[in-house]
């Protein structure tokens, strides 16, 4: 597109948050949904944030562009303080936001134009640079035949490239995307995550990327936090948190996303068919890479092979791991481990006569906690949400009530 | 027979013509009042876009104080402030200053319970990109809503025509007054069959022209 995003310097702080919390209803009913959390999101990164239902992702998303106001700490926007700002300046704010939804969240009663106009119209464009402007969005999402269509007639992953276009139709230099692919298939949330990277990339926006799919995570962001009961838990370059996940939420993460290390069932079945002494071994760049590994084996006479493992990329950087079966008298195979450990993590997994645990796999199998502490966010200011319910289930009026 | 009709005809058309005037400024000043207070209702909602508990705890029990009220009876209870307002108490344009008012507090009902339908996600998304709220309120919650609110609108439409039928009360004439005088009370079975005939080709016509644009903005 032909407006390149005027946004702060790469690096510089685009968002702060400092202290903030967010409290929803008062006394023993009162929800913490964001729990003094502080980060950092520097400018032009993609930045995700991951967590389950309820763990106050969503709340925290919403307090960058003020759609919720804070309760305690302070908010800054490039640089603009926004606690505390009249609803005008926080209008403006917003418009230098663009944000994108689970639910595409378009508007029914409008065409795919029109539905990329609408912020346009908000920020008082003329009309022939509004007809420009959609065109050019259109364009840039691949969308230019469907201008004329309504959303009704679009493919989720259709809706979610016009809700894209209509979240940077007045050039923002920050997009927040709150579960934007949860509601997609998994080859349509691969072209929306292609398109995020290419507006990250062209555009040099800033993305925050609201997530519970550790797999988002590891094919976009640069960095990552992981939310639990409304608190930052783990926060850092995500090849980091995949390397070595400290915080028991981001290892539950991890492993979902991960599946290069047999469970313990898993482990079972191979012992039953490799008796022999089982070690897992890291596979990370450099050093530790499998090149490494094989030479290793060669060098003091192990035979070794592959029973189990995978090798893929997080942050476009080789990451997994091997499972290897290790034939040779046990001084020759305490000597090869030893140099193995110089360069890589390596997880001794036994025999099948004297089996030793893996921590990390008993740790990324057991089953995801929700947070049932706090509420789940949709529920959430929608005071007519029981109303809702009960009309989509017996209907009123009859024909009166035709809409879906 | 025939003797009877010549002079019944021009009787009916004047009924016909009063009833249409009342039940036309009733929808066109109370339904507009009427969506405004339903607007006023749902956005005052606690939890909604413009949440004030004082504004709509005021209106909601307001709306729920008036509309049970008998129309029979509220035409007789209005009937000081009408005096004020219209400067008489009997006729058509008597008659039709209560029927604008509860038009209007029914109206406001259909109006909130019609906009419970939208995506409160679409509002949200709306104020994400910087609007107002008096621009949400236009051009996301109408628009969003047109289609329900046109048969709800048409289904305001008929009630109208309902509590019309009691102008005759207070002498403002219309199909009901003409039906109940000319036929009921003077045992002419024919007049009350035939006044009933036009009231269900007009509703017809209305709900026919309700659906059709309801339809059309419906953008399926």
């Amino acid at each position: 597109m032909s407006d390149n995003t005027a946004g702060p310097a790469p690096g510089t702080p685009a968002i702060e948050l400092r202290g903030v919390s967010k409290t929803f209803g008062e006394g023993d009913r009162a929800v913490h949904a964001v729990d003094d959390v502080s980060l950092t999101v520097r400018a032009g990164e993609i930045f995700g944030v991951i967590g389950y239902s309820g763990a106050g992702k969503s709340t925290l998303v919403r307090l960058v562009n003020a759609l919720e106001t804070v309760t305690a700490g302070t908010v800054l926007v490039e640089g603009t303080d926004l606690t505390g700002l009249p609803e005008r300046k926080v209008r403006g704010i917003r418009a230098r936001i663009g944000m994108i939804f689970q639910q595409f969240n378009l508007l029914s009663s409008r065409t795919v134009a029109g539905n990329v106009a609408y912020p346009l119209k908000v920020a008082r464009w003329p009309k022939e640079k509004r007809a420009a402007r959609v065109a050019e969005l259109l364009e840039f999402v691949g969308l230019s035949d469907k201008a004329r269509a309504y959303p009704r007639q679009l493919s989720g992953g259709q809706k979610q490239r016009v809700g894209i276009a209509r979240a940077l139709a007045t050039s923002p230099t920050i997009l927040l995307a709150d579960e934007a692919t949860s509601a997609l298939d998994p080859e349509t949330t691969r072209d929306v995550l292609a398109l995020l990277r290419r507006v990250n990339a062209e555009l040099g926006l800033t993305i925050v990327v609201i997530t519970h799919e550790m797999d988002v995570v590891r094919s976009l962001c640069d960095r990552v936090a992981v939310m639990e009961h409304g608190k930052v838990v783990e926060v850092g370059d995500v090849y980091d948190v995949f390397s070595a996940p400290s915080a028991d939420a981001a290892q539950r993460f991890v492993g979902t996303s991960m599946h290069d290390r047999p469970s313990p069932d898993a482990l079972a079945r191979l012992r039953e068919r490799h008796p022999g002494r089982l070690v897992t071994v890291g596979v990370r760049e450099g050093a530790s890479s499998g090149t490494e590994l094989f030479r290793l084996l060669r060098e003091h006479e192990v035979d070794g092979s592959v029973v189990f493992g995978g090798i893929s990329e997080v942050g476009q950087r080789p990451f997994g791991s091997l499972t290897v079966e290790l034939v040779a008298p046990d001084d020759r195979i305490a000597a090869f481990l030893a140099a193995l450990r110089e360069r890589a993590e390596v997880v001794d997994l036994g025999t099948a006569a004297r089996p030793v645990d893996d921590p990390r796999a008993i740790r990324a199998d057991r089953a995801p906690q929700g947070d049932t502490s706090a509420a789940p966010d949709d529920e959430l200011g929608d005071p007519y949400r029981e109303a809702r319910d009960a009309v989509t289930r017996h209907g009123f009026f009859g024909n009166l009530g035709g809409r879906s | 027979m025939n003797r009877d009709w010549s002079t019944l005809w021009p009787l009916l058309w004047e009924a016909f013509g009063q009833t249409l005037q009342m039940v036309t400024i009733a929808l066109l000043t109370g339904g507009i009042a009427g969506l405004a207070l339903g607007l006023a209702l749902y956005v005052t909602r606690p939890g909604n876009l413009l949440a004030n508990k004082a504004v709509f705890g005021v209106l909601n029990v307001v709306v729920n104080v008036v509309r049970p009220i008998p129309f029979i009876i509220f035409v007789t209870l209005l009937g000081p402030v009408t005096l004020q307002v219209v400067g008489t108490t009997l006729g058509t344009e008597a008659f039709i200053f209560p029927l604008s008012v509860m038009t209007a507090f029914g109206t406001s009902r259909i109006v909130e319970q019609n906009l419970v339908g939208i995506d409160p996600g679409v509002v949200e998304a709306a104020r994400a990109m910087g609007a107002s709220s008096w621009r949400i309120i236009t051009t996301v919650l109408v628009p969003e809503a047109l289609a329900p609110l046109i048969l709800g609108y048409t289904f305001l439409f008929i009630a109208v025509l309902d509590m019309s039928a009691i102008a005759g009360l207070i002498g403002g004439g219309g199909l009901g007054d003409f039906a109940l005088r000319y036929g009921y009370q003077r045992y002419n079975w024919m007049v009350v069959l035939v006044t009933v005939a036009v009231i269900i080709v007009i509703v017809q016509v209305v709900q026919w022209v309700g659906n059709r644009l309801a339809r059309k903005v419906l953008h399926h």
